[in-house]
């Protein structure tokens, strides 16, 4: 009989995808059949197909992404009488699966309701629920989730079983009388009675709490009540790192101001924290001394129950000790979080993966952190790479993620932390083994870092030799470039770009440490233009940790000595000059991020220490003031000198206006430079990457210098290390190709 | 007869008189070696003993500057074959010293050296029974170069390796760490240091005989010298194939030394010792192993510092003030900054 075979290609495995086609079907009488396979799910009909393709694309389930449509004529034998979900085909089907989702409309209403699941922490459906976070081997289904130990009622299993039900095929279904468990518990005792009114109450009363969520355990506190946010900072020993914080849709406006973006991108099923601009009503010490704050939407039912009956805003911090990932099982967190925590809201269901809340920015649009919600999801590649071999890329050491491509597609893993964590480097080997099985990836080649000392490096290498695979290292703001190049799907033979590279540091192919860097080149190759003026790192890393080394070296190259010794009166600088003289531990580094630094502490922002990666940038970015271009930075052979910079101080401008001129200053002359690569016919495109590309002002301003060219930048991937790995396996897949 | 030159020449290397004169006045006439040939010949009751195997080893010490505070490179010298032969169970017995000697070293510093190698010798209980001296021109070496061999005897029974560290046993260091390294660092540098850091620079041949007495269980010892604690532990760790756990607060560090690598931006774990070594013990054995080193100067400062496990097998880890574990690799080259 003719009729016709659809392929559709995307994120259309465990997301209802099935029973959507097999409502749509059956609402135009096709006759026919649907089913998962490898390669994502096949649909055979017979009839009049009308708009039903259209309608697969555009009418999709929520957690669905189709890429592809194929429609083909074919003979079909054996269909059914009507329209039937049919058994998986073949090897490798169902392996998929989707990101963990939040709490979908219709369970919120359910919940909120009067029904079985009414006030019920675990419910959830296909479009909605865990995943990800509760997978423990492949293919997804309940028995290899942290679902297994809960037998279905007959309740649940009915609607498990049913097409027409939103909860068909949802593996982690569950209800009060199945389903997981939740309890309060203080003092390694259970509290009785209503475990969310309790803990509520406690919160009210200014407790800290500690709540399992879906990757890993949260430290929740009332977030307007200043003593206790000062208070869990104490116990955390973590002074000034901005708390995210979870906040119902309706309680958004009085803390932040909300654009329409902004509101999207909370409502987004991944619920990211995200990046607003405070409004000033909570205490300063929720984020001391930056002009944002994270926020996000309560994202599972646990969260929306407590949230209702708390009745505020909540400090929702990760629960870890400090510089640790996050703690995942029941008893991890009464053995760490006790010091932390008054009491423990907890559950029975395990956490199986270990995911921090993805951090994403509107305005520009970033994200900043790549983890729940948006993992294990397959990002396209770009025209060229079609054919591309497999490639797994681990990527670099303080942000670590690890990329796998295959298939045209790629695999971008989550963001893991720094490798030298021991729980962080168990993370790191774990993830290299999951993603590998998720994609079903066989390594023809490993990508590493250049810096031989990054642990994912050497991860990297004895990998390569176990497969007898080639092994390529990546100069890392290649690698920066060729991930903004991927992610904006700029085609292998796309011709060259001019990448601006802001960024902490990375390792150069002369020995010297770069980061501030105006590269030509494409996914093969590149030479490097223009560069920050080199100075010493004094210390190594130690001169991230306190910014008055980098302002130190910076002032003596600017002839300004004097000044240091004023700004500075209580570093050991005399030793700090001999180790930049002599040499000891001081190599030569053109890094963006310490010429923030060095600004930063010239300005007195924590000028001694940092104490978080990021902080002094932070603080400058939101102390800068549009007020003007800023100073003109010479370029003599490529190097761009920031001394100017560092005169204004002498001249004694007020802080704000100099912390501008130093992103109008630095965008101006790379953009400057960037342009003239363009209008002389070398690059086709401007590529602005690297970590500093989160500074949303030095976003901004780079873009606006260069309007009218062609501008890529990172949207969802991280332009900072989480997105590293994705380039190291294009440049990697590009080069062996190239041979 | 006295030596009219103050300084190395080439003819003193030529083979003629001026040889013969540096030689037996600045040398032969502080050693003593036994016979004047250019051997040694040696008897050794120790040797007869069923079981008993000879320990051999050799190393060359070169170090900028060649004096400093708390040592010279003469004492290194001795002190470092002392220690490789003692911690395999050795009881040391004779060493060997050659020089290599750049045209223009004052005799006066030879002189000093030689002082500094014959008193450790002595109080090592070691004899240094042969050498040799080669003069290179200028440029050709830095000041002078020592090479000692040594030569000792283990007891019938002893077995001493790495590889025979079990989960379960203690780890043990005979004092603070990183004294040599910050203290070469700082005179090497120049560095305007107002610390009276010294080098931790001695022989531990008495200590081990005391440590091995009295935990006669004792599984491995190894000398912390370049790479400091962090590289000794991690050869254990892979040769044993066994984890190895180390407290950050049980750590015995000087406030001084913490105070210059905060500076300097080093890691006190590879800083290089001259006179430490970790020693790996059964439990039952680890307070008499800690009560023979805490019997004797150099191992005053002893401590538990952490044990071996039977998790994260060849790894390192570090137990942090805070709670959290931190990997302690083994040191790769130079460290070359990696916060990005
Ligand atoms: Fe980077
Ligand atoms: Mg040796
Ligand atoms: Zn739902
Ligand atoms: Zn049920």
């Amino acid at each position: 009989m003719q009729g016709w075979q659809i392929r559709v290609r995307g994120q259309v495995q465990g997301v209802g995808f099935r029973p959507f086609v097999w409502q749509l079907a059956r609402a135009r009488g096709l006759r026919g059949v649907v089913l998962n396979d490898a390669e994502g799910v096949l649909v055979r009909v017979v009839g009049a197909l009308g708009d039903f393709a259209e309608a697969l694309r555009d009418q999709a389930p929520p957690l669905a992404r189709v890429d592809a449509v194929e429609v083909a004529a074919v003979v079909l034998d054996d269909l059914p009488e009507g329209f039937e979900i049919v058994a998986s085909g073949g090897a490798g089907a169902e392996t998929r699966v989707t990101p963990d989702a939040a709490t979908c409309p219709a369970c919120l209403a359910e919940i909120r309701g009067e029904g079985r699941r009414r006030g019920y922490a675990f419910s959830n459906c296909t479009h909605c629920g865990p995943r990800f976070t509760i997978l423990q081997s492949l293919p997804y289904d309940r028995a290899r989730t942290t679902m297994a130990p809960f037998v279905m009622c007959p309740a649940c299993r009915a609607e498990y079983g049913d097409p027409a039900d939103r909860r068909f095929h949802a593996q982690p279904i569950a209800c009060p009388d199945c389903g997981p468990r939740l309890w309060l518990e203080a003092g390694g005792v259970e509290v009785a009675g209503d475990a969310i009114a309790a803990a509520a109450k406690r919160l009210k009363a200014g407790e800290i709490l500690a709540v399992k969520g879906l990757g890993g355990f949260h430290l929740a506190c009332d977030a307007a009540n200043a003593g206790t946010v000062d208070l869990l900072r104490a116990r955390k020993r973590r002074p000034a790192k901005p708390f995210a914080l979870m906040a119902r849709e309706g309680d958004l406006e009085r803390i932040v101001s909300v654009s329409p973006g902004a509101l999207a991108a909370l409502r987004d099923p991944a619920a990211p924290i995200v990046l607003m601009p405070s409004r000033g009503v909570l205490p300063e010490t929720v984020a001391p001394g930056v002009a944002e704050l994270g926020v996000m939407l309560p994202y599972t039912p646990l969260h929306h129950l407590l949230l209702d009956a708390f009745g505020g805003v909540l400090v929702m911090t990760s629960g870890n000790l400090s510089g640790a990932p996050q703690v995942i099982g029941n008893d991890e967190a009464r053995d760490k979080l006790s010091a932390f925590a008054d009491a423990f809201l907890m559950h029975d269901r395990e956490i199986a993966r270990r995911l921090d809340d993805s951090v994403v920015r509107v305005d520009p649009p970033m994200v900043l952190r790549r983890a729940r919600g948006q993992v294990p999801g397959t990002l396209p590649l770009p025209p060229g790479f079609e054919t591309a071999p497999q490639v797994v890329a681990y990527g670099g050491q303080m942000k670590a993620a690890l990329c796998l491509i295959k298939n045209g597609q790629a695999l971008l893993g989550h963001h893991l932390g720094e490798l030298d964590e021991a729980l962080t480097w168990e993370a790191f080997q774990q993830a290299d083994a999951d993603y590998a099985g998720l994609f079903d990836h066989h390594p023809q080649a490993v990508a590493i870092d250049l810096h031989p000392d990054f642990r994912a490096s050497r991860h990297g290498a004895k990998r390569a030799e176990a497969l007898g695979v080639p092994m390529i290292a990546v100069q890392h703001h290649h690698a920066h470039m060729a991930a903004c190049l991927g992610e904006n799907l700029w085609p292998k033979d796309g011709g060259k770009v001019a990448a601006i590279v802001l960024d902490g540091l990375g390792l150069g192919p002369d020995g010297t440490v770069w980061g501030g860097e105006l590269l030509l080149g494409d996914y093969t190759g590149f030479e490097r233009i223009a560069w920050l003026k080199p100075a010493a790192l004094i210390g190594g890393d130690r001169a991230q940790l306190e910014p008055w080394r980098n302002a130190l070296v910076r002032l003596d190259a600017a002839g300004l000595s004097d000044l240091a010794d004023r700004l500075f009166p209580e570093a050991p600088r005399d030793l700090a000059r001999q180790m930049a003289m002599k040499g000891i531990n001081a190599p030569l580094s053109s890094s963006a991020g310490r010429l923030f630094d060095a600004i930063a502490a010239c300005l007195g922002i924590c000028p001694m220490r940092q104490s978080y990666e990021g902080e002094a940038a932070m603080r400058l970015e939101s102390l800068a003031s549009e007020t003007g271009p800023g100073p003109d930075l010479p370029v003599v052979a490529g190097e761009i000198d920031p001394a100017p910079l560092f005169q204004l101080l002498a001249a004694n401008e007020p802080p704000a206006r100099i912390a501008h001129a130093l992103h109008a200053s630095l965008a101006r002359a790379f953009a400057t430079q960037a342009a003239q690569l363009i209008e002389s016919g070398r690059a086709q495109a401007v590529v602005l990457s690297g970590g500093c590309f989160q500074n949303a002002k030095l976003a901004t301003l780079t873009r606006k210098m260069l309007a009218g060219q062609r501008i890529l930048t990172h949207r969802s991937i991280p332009a900072n290390d989480g997105g590293l790995a994705l380039g190291q396996a294009l440049v990697a897949a590009a080069k062996l190709e190239g041979n | 007869m006295a030596l009219r030159d103050e300084r190395v020449t080439l003819a003193h290397g030529g083979g003629g008189k001026a040889m013969r004169d540096l030689i037996e006045e600045v040398f032969t006439a502080v050693f003593q070696p036994p016979g004047m040939e250019d051997q040694a010949r040696l008897t050794e009751a120790a040797l007869a003993e069923p079981g008993a195997r000879l320990a051999f080893t050799t190393d060359s010490y070169v170090v900028t500057p060649i004096e400093f505070p708390g040592g010279d490179i003469g004492k290194i010298a001795v002190c470092g074959t002392v220690n490789d032969l003692a911690v395999g169970g050795a009881r040391p017995l004779w060493l060997s010293a050659a020089f290599i000697i750049e045209e223009g070293t004052e005799i006066a510093l030879l002189r000093r050296i030689v002082a500094t190698m014959a008193r450790e010798a002595e109080a090592a209980g070691v004899r240094i029974v042969t050498g040799d001296t080669k003069v290179v021109g200028r440029g050709a070496c830095d000041g002078v170069f020592v090479t000692t061999a040594g030569v000792g005897v283990i007891p019938p029974g002893r077995e001493m390796a790495a590889g025979l560290v079990q989960p379960g046993d203690v780890a043990i260091v005979n004092g603070v760490l990183g004294d040599h390294g910050a203290t070469i660092l700082a005179t090497r540098g120049d560095l305007a240091l107002s610390s009276d850091i010294e080098s931790d620079c001695a022989a531990l041949g008495h200590l081990m005989a005391g440590v091995m007495a009295a935990a006669p269980g004792i599984r491995a010892a190894r000398d912390l010298t370049r790479g400091g604690l962090a590289s000794a532990l991690n050869e254990i760790a892979q040769a044993a194939g066994c984890g190895i756990v180390i407290d950050e607060t049980a750590l015995p560090l000087r406030a001084e030394v913490v105070g210059l690598c905060e500076i300097l931006g080093l890691d006190p774990l590879y800083l290089a010792n001259e006179g430490r070594l970790v020693t790996f013990v059964p439990e039952a054995e680890a307070a008499a192993a800690l009560a023979a080193m805490r019997a004797r100067p150099e191992g005053a400062g002893a401590c538990v510092i952490g044990r071996a496990v039977a998790d994260h097998a060849g790894q390192v880890r570090m137990r942090t003030a805070f709670g959290g574990a931190r990997i302690v690799d083994m040191l790769v080259g130079e460290q070359l900054p990696r916060i990005c």
